[in-house]
């Protein structure tokens, strides 16, 4: 069990993000729960990329690196690389509609908006 | 302690659970699985120098191999930041 | 938001060119060394962003205007897409072609072998970096420029 370190760490990752969006009641608070949810999920695709006593995949680095050891495989890290950029721009669009809401109800309770006016 | 609390409560309890089983139950950090062995990506390791004249693997794989999704990705992009500028727009009288 | 002291500025001044040439370093070399076109991009952002925070938003609006980073955004997508589209036309008729790699009419892009690390080694792959790294650029820069001007302090008078 000591061998599964990095996917203990990607539950808590995940447990800890879906806490702060379920149970918290402020809208930046749920924003970031929503963002840790989204760091556990980068850290569990790069975890599937790695091969005992691999190196990186790049030639003529540091260690005379010509295929005698073996590689990590690089097509995940390719789509870690997409993920974090729609990480990115999920996060400025919220935070902008955020920014919009509090201007026109002048809260930031997610349990006071939304309702109909009697 | 409404009953929306105890909602909340059991099904985060219940996801939780599964999870936690899941990561103890995967195989070892490190090893492949039993029946599968990497194709695409050994092959992907042995021709990309040849191939490409690259000598960055994940460069190659990003915009040579996989080059479609980077224009999906910039597509996304693309359309956060038209959204961003349309939010905070003031229209002149 | 209000720019910060007389030090700050001054100091700013000086580490912007360095964080400049360490992102576009970063953004030349993709296919030689970890990086490419959205590592680089992030990290001439942060940079600009600085600039940002030391010299107030109203300062900045006034040297840089919305406009003009869309302009330069849109440049970064045409020149990633009509990259992809001179595969249709030379070499394999297929789209997203590297057609400028094993070939024998222009053969300064064509150095492939063991230890050669030069700049024009990997064909089509240093001009979608630059292009991807200016999109990258322009639009991280023009959402953060956008928030800090429209939520400044001071009453916004239309």
């Amino acid at each position: 069990m000591i061998y599964n370190i990095p996917y203990i760490a990607v539950v808590a990752l995940i447990l800890i993000g879906l806490a702060a969006v379920i149970f918290k009641r402020n809208l930046i608070k749920i924003v970031i729960g929503i963002t840790l949810i989204e760091s556990g999920v980068n850290l569990f695709l790069i975890t599937l990329a790695y091969r005992q006593g691999s190196i990186a995949p790049i030639y003529h680095g540091k260690k005379i690196a010509d295929g005698s050891i073996p590689m990590s495989l690089p097509v995940p890290h390719a789509l870690t690389l997409t993920s974090i950029v729609i990480g990115v721009a999920v996060l400025a669009l919220m935070l902008s509609l955020v920014v919009h809401i509090y201007r026109h109800y002048g809260t930031l309770d997610a349990r006071k908006i939304g309702r109909e006016e009697e | 302690m409404t009953a929306r609390d105890v909602v909340a409560i059991a099904f985060f309890a219940l996801i939780a659970i599964f999870l936690i089983f899941a990561a103890l139950m995967t195989h070892p950090f490190g090893e492949l699985d039993d029946d599968y062995t990497p194709d695409m990506d050994d092959y992907i390791i042995q021709n990309a120098r040849n191939e490409t004249g690259a000598d960055n693997t994940v460069t190659s794989v990003v915009f040579d191999y996989r080059g479609f999704d980077t224009l999906g990705e910039a597509t996304v992009l693309f359309t956060a930041v038209a959204g961003v500028i349309l939010i905070f727009r003031r229209l002149k009288k | 938001m209000m720019g910060m002291s007389r030090i700050v500025k001054t100091m700013t001044g000086i580490a912007f060119p360095l964080a400049m040439i360490y992102g576009l370093y970063i953004i030349a070399h993709g296919h030689l060394t970890p990086g490419g076109g959205f590592q680089g991009g992030a990290v001439v952002a942060s940079a600009c962003a600085m600039i940002l925070v030391a010299y107030g938003s109203v300062w900045t609006i006034g040297k840089v205007k919305e406009k003009q980073l869309s302009i330069l955004e849109s440049l970064g997508a045409i020149g990633f897409i009509g990259l992809a589209f001179f595969g249709l036309l030379f070499g394999a008729k297929i789209f997203f072609d590297n057609f400028l790699v094993n070939q024998n009419t222009l053969p300064m892009f064509n150095e492939i072998g063991k230890g050669v690390m030069n700049i024009n080694t990997a064909g089509l792959l240093p001009f979608m970096n630059f292009a991807v790294g200016l999109k990258v650029i322009a639009g991280l820069f023009a959402i953060v420029l956008v928030m800090a001007y429209a939520t400044r302090k001071g009453g916004i008078t239309e």
